[in-house]
Parts: C-alpha cells; sequence; structure tokens
C-alpha cells in the first residue's frame, strides 16, 4: 500500500484544528514504545540485507493489525527528501529516522495518531500522538496497538530486564512519555532555565522543538521522562502527567505576573510580533516561529477576539521549510523560502485585526468622574 | 558580537538550544551558519555543533576485535564496539556483557528489575501468587495516585487470578 505520503496526510488547516485538553499551553502527548524482534540483529548494528529482511517481517506484521489498517506504509527508501521532511515537521518521525532509507520503512495509520517507525534504533519505534494534555489515552492507545503486535513479533524479552533495547538507557518499559509545551511566560519572565533544572532534578528531560539537542524555536519545550527501568508504565505516565500540570501553572502565573507587573513590555512584545509578521516581506523560519509565539499568546490573552488558535498553529506547520516548498517545483533556496513565507504570512493574516487594547484594570469605586464621561445610562 | 566559530565575521545568525540542562546561546557569521547547515532549524543540532560532528554516518566498515576480548557469540559485538557506540548489537548482548550491565544500569534507571509490562507469551511462567502480590502493590499505587481507572482494571486483575487458583488467596 504504498501511495502519495502528501495525499494521505490531513491538511495543514485540519491539522492543526485537533484540539485537547489544556492546549492552550499544551500543544500534544506522545508515547513511544522501543520493541526489538528476537532473531535479529538491532538496525544499529545489523548490515543492510538483514536490515532488509527484518523491515519486511515487521512492516508486513504492523500493516496487518487492526489498528493501522487503511493506514500510509512505505520503506523510506521508497519517500522523498521533501516527504520525510513533512513527516519530521509533523513530528510523525523523529529527525534520525528521516535520515535512513533502505532497510528502515514507516506505517502511519489513517487518523496520523498512530506512527511505527521501523528500524531506526530500534526494530520498532512506534508512538501515540494525541492533541493537548491527554498521556494517558496516549499511553492506552499505544498499549494496545503493542499487545495486538506481540501475538505477530516475538518480542525480545526478559524477565529481570524487560523489553531489550539497542540502548541500555531504554531497556525495561522501552517507554517514552512526552509533552510539547508552548512556555512564552516562562521565557519572557526569564524563569525558564529554572524550571528546566528543577525539571531536571525529577530525572525528567526538557528539549527543543525538535527533540534531542534542537533549538527551542518559537518557546516550545518538550519535557520527557529518562529513565525506564524499574518503574511501571502507568507510574511513569502519572509522574509525567504530574509535572506537565505543574508546569502549566508555572506558566499561567508567569503570564499573570507579566501582565499585572509589566503590562507594557508584555503588550509591546505581542503588538510588535504582529506588526512584522503580517507586514514583512521576507522572515526566516526562525523568526516566524518566534514571532508567532508572541501573536499566539496574544490569542491566549484575547487581544485577538474573532480569532481561532487553529490560524496561528496552522501557521507553526505551513511556514516549517518542507511545508513551504510543497507545490513548488523545484528546491527553493533559503532566500526564496524566506519571500515565500512572508507572503504567506501576509496573506494568512490580512483578515486578522490588530490586537486590541485591554481594559486597564477598572479604577477604584470612589474614582469620581466616570458617571459623568460615560454618560449613558 | 563576533562568530563564536570563526571569531572574524560579524554574526547574524543567533541560535538558542537546551545543552545539559541549560539554555545555550551560539553566534554564527553567515558563512559559518552556511557551512554548518543551520538554514533550516529541524536539519542540525547544536550539540553536534559544538562536538563538532557533522550528520551521524553509518560505520559499514568494522574494526576487528581486539584477540581475548569478550565478544557476543550471536551478533559479534565486541567490548569495544560497546564503548564507542553505547549500543548493544542484539538480544543476546544484554547476557554476554550481563557483569558490567548492574553497574551501568544503575546510573541510568530508577531501578535494576523491570516493573512493567510483560509480554502475554511470558506471563504464563510466573506464578500465579507472584503475579497477585505485583498487580497488588501496583493497584496500592494506583490507588495513591488517585489513577481509579487504572485501580479498577488491576482489582478485577487480581480476581480473575484468585478464581483461577484458589490456594494463593
Ligand atoms: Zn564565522
Ligand atoms: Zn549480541
Amino acid at each position: 500500500m504504498p501511495g502519495d505520503l502528501q495525499q494521505f496526510l490531513s491538511q495543514p488547516s485540519e491539522a492543526a484544528a485537533r484540539t485537547g485538553p489544556l492546549d492552550r499551553i499544551v500543544f500534544s502527548s506522545r508515547v513511544r514504545l522501543a520493541r526489538n524482534v528476537q532473531g535479529f540483529a538491532f538496525p544499529g548494528w545489523a548490515k543492510k540485507p538483514e536490515r532488509v529482511r527484518s523491515l519486511d517481517v515487521i512492516r508486513g506484521a504492523v500493516e496487518q493489525v487492526a489498528p493501522m489498517k487503511e493506514g500510509f506504509s512505505s520503506p523510506m527508501d521508497g519517500l522523498s527528501g521533501l516527504e520525510k521532511q513533512i513527516l519530521v515537521e509533523r513530528h510523525l518521525v523523529s529527525r534520525e529516522h528521516a535520515a535512513k532509507s533502505g532497510g528502515s520503512g514507516i506505517v502511519l495509520n489513517r487518523s496520523e495518531s498512530l506512527c511505527v517507525m521501523i528500524n531506526e534504533e530500534d526494530h520498532l519505534r512506534m508512538q501515540s500522538l494525541r492533541p493537548g494534555l491527554q498521556l494517558r489515552e496516549a499511553w492506552k492507545a499505544i498499549d494496545e496497538l503493542d499487545s495486538a503486535l506481540e501475538s505477530r513479533l516475538p518480542f525480545a524479552f526478559s524477565q529481570e530486564l524487560g523489553y531489550l533495547t539497542a540502548c541500555p538507557t531504554n531497556v525495561g518499559t522501552g517507554i517514552r512519555v512526552s509533552a510539547m509545551l508552548h512556555l512564552p511566560g516562562l521565557v519572557l519572565g526569564e524563569q525558564v532555565n529554572k524550571t528546566i533544572q528543577s525539571v531536571n532534578k525529577l530525572g525528567l528531560a526538557v528539549r527543543g522543538l525538535y527533540g534531542e539537542g534542537t533549538e527551542a524555536l518559537g518557546n516550545i519545550f518538550q519535557v520527557s521522562n529518562q529513565m525506564t527501568l524499574g518503574e511501571s508504565e502507568p507510574e511513569i505516565v502519572e509522574r509525567l502527567n504530574k509535572v506537565v500540570l505543574q508546569m502549566i501553572e508555572h506558566e499561567t502565573n508567569a503570564r499573570q505576573k507579566l501582565l499585572e507587573e509589566k503590562p507594557k513590555v508584555l503588550l509591546n512584545h505581542i503588538g510588535r510580533a504582529f506588526g512584522v509578521i503580517s507586514n514583512a516581506f521576507s522572515i526566516s523560519s526562525k523568526e516566524a516561529m518566534n514571532l508567532l509565539s508572541m501573536v499566539r499568546l496574544g490569542h491566549d490573552m484575547e487581544l485577538f477576539p474573532d480569532q481561532s488558535r487553529a490560524l496561528f498553529d496552522e501557521l507553526f506547520l505551513t511556514t516549517q521549510p518542507a511545508h513551504l516548498q510543497r507545490g513548488h517545483p523545484g528546491k527553493l533556496g533559503a532566500e526564496e523560502r524566506d519571500l515565500l513565507r512572508a507572503d504567506l504570512l501576509r496573506e494568512r493574516l490580512q483578515g486578522v485585526s490588530r490586537p486590541v487594547v485591554p481594559k486597564p484594570p477598572s479604577p477604584p469605586a470612589d474614582a469620581a468622574g466616570s458617571a459623568g464621561i460615560g454618560g449613558g445610562i | 558580537m563576533l562568530c563564536s566559530i570563526c571569531q572574524k565575521n560579524e554574526a547574524k545568525v543567533h541560535l538558542t538550544q537546551i545543552v545539559d540542562d541549560k539554555m545555550q546561546k551560539i553566534d554564527l557569521c553567515e558563512e559559518c551558519s552556511k557551512a554548518k547547515g543551520v538554514t533550516d532549524p529541524a536539519g542540525f543540532s547544536l550539540a553536534d555543533l559544538l562536538l563538532g560532528l557533522g550528520t551521524s554516518q553509518e560505520a559499514e566498515a568494522r574494526p576487528a576485535a581486539k584477540p581475548g576480548e569478550l565478544t557476543c557469540p550471536t551478533c559479534g559485538l565486541a567490548q569495544s564496539d560497546f564503548k564507542k557506540s553505547g549500543r548493544f548489537g542484539c538480544p543476546q548482548c544484554y547476557v554476554t556483557f550481563a557483569e558490567g550491565l548492574p553497574v551501568m544500569l544503575k546510573t541510568m534507571h530508577r531501578g535494576l528489575r523491570h516493573a512493567g509490562k510483560v509480554p502475554q507469551a511470558f506471563r504464563v511462567k510466573r506464578e500465579p501468587v507472584d503475579q497477585i502480590k505485583l498487580l497488588s502493590r501496583r493497584l496500592e499505587k494506583a490507588i495513591e495516585s488517585e489513577n481509579f481507572e487504572e485501580a479498577a482494571q488491576l482489582r478485577d486483575q487480581i480476581r480473575a487470578l484468585k478464581q483461577q487458583a484458589p490456594s494463593a488467596s
């Protein structure tokens, strides 16, 4: 069933319109499981002919299980560079996996909520992705897929060490639970390093937009567990859930504090961001992300009362390099993309009114004169 | 501001990444940013940049193991290969290199024994008494963390096991 990936994938507007609990701050929740199959060397050590054989066996099994039926399936060498990059921008495959070719593959379910990377670092890296804070639901969905697969594939497992993985940092449950958070308040309030450090102390990792070692563009951060052995999956899910709820609280407080103590500084950031992003004629991906982050924050503060958040979330996606390249024959250079990105932003933001000025805090009740000026009773 | 790499040209590209728990900033001139391929936000990693590494290349050529070195009989991975990559070669490697494992795992994980999901094929081997003990512990934790949906499932599983093996209760 290899088909046209771009036809299979939902439109960015549809993808951005998916909503979930607490999605004001939590973009998405994800649970990933690492699994390996007995009888094959791990992908990083196996030679190519063996990887090609294991890919065949695993892909055949994954395509057959109920949750993945009607999905999209392809070896990595069946995808163009652009298609792979689009999958990265949609957070469906890792950057490491996108770099793979023969002997690796992917299977994606119809609703794009489940994705199995075959022969990444492990034979299977399967993940469940949901909008908003839905870690428990994401775990439940991936647990079901895993249970359906274990009758078709003999997973490498030891009673003592659990699921055996190429890297011992993943052994045991092979689970990575993560949430992608928008934290502009903590960044503007210069509290983000403190937050990262306290989260690290709990044995959790904080990373940038595209995972390990990537830039925290657009004030977007991923928080995830690192330890996989010695605790059950629900324990790991619950701990992360608790920490994410605390981070949401910190972010909410940081925004409130900025609004109370430095309202003009905050409004200045948002107003300028909107001004630039809706009027620029050339803009880099990085600048666009950072300005969109401010505009999205403005939306959360109800400064764009007639707009849905989906428009801004869609622009986070469509201004990325591969999404911009879509539909353009010939590879665009970075400068051409910057022009095209600005055109897209001006056009999509054309109908958006500039941010409203929020009412100043109501004056004390005994402040005279208000009745006379208002006049309309 | 000067470029962090060549220390000669004016820095035009400013990046922020999280490296070792900290937001780190790096400033590059246009030439260096192009040379390092940092025009696409998804296409590079600051850690790689700082370590002077390019995109990871697959090592198809393998140096032969030193004579007498511990080597996995199933996949041929030698201890020195593991030291280099931090990755095992096959599931059997966990047996081959079992001796040094606990010390290493202790630095990485919360415990040394798997406490999570067990595939069906391995589940039957566990004595029902042990299984009930394990589930009861998870039940207590689920109640503690107010995860009642899971608690209800565990309670049903324990009940079913007790019916299968009445002596276990
Ligand atoms: Zn330079
Ligand atoms: Zn081995």
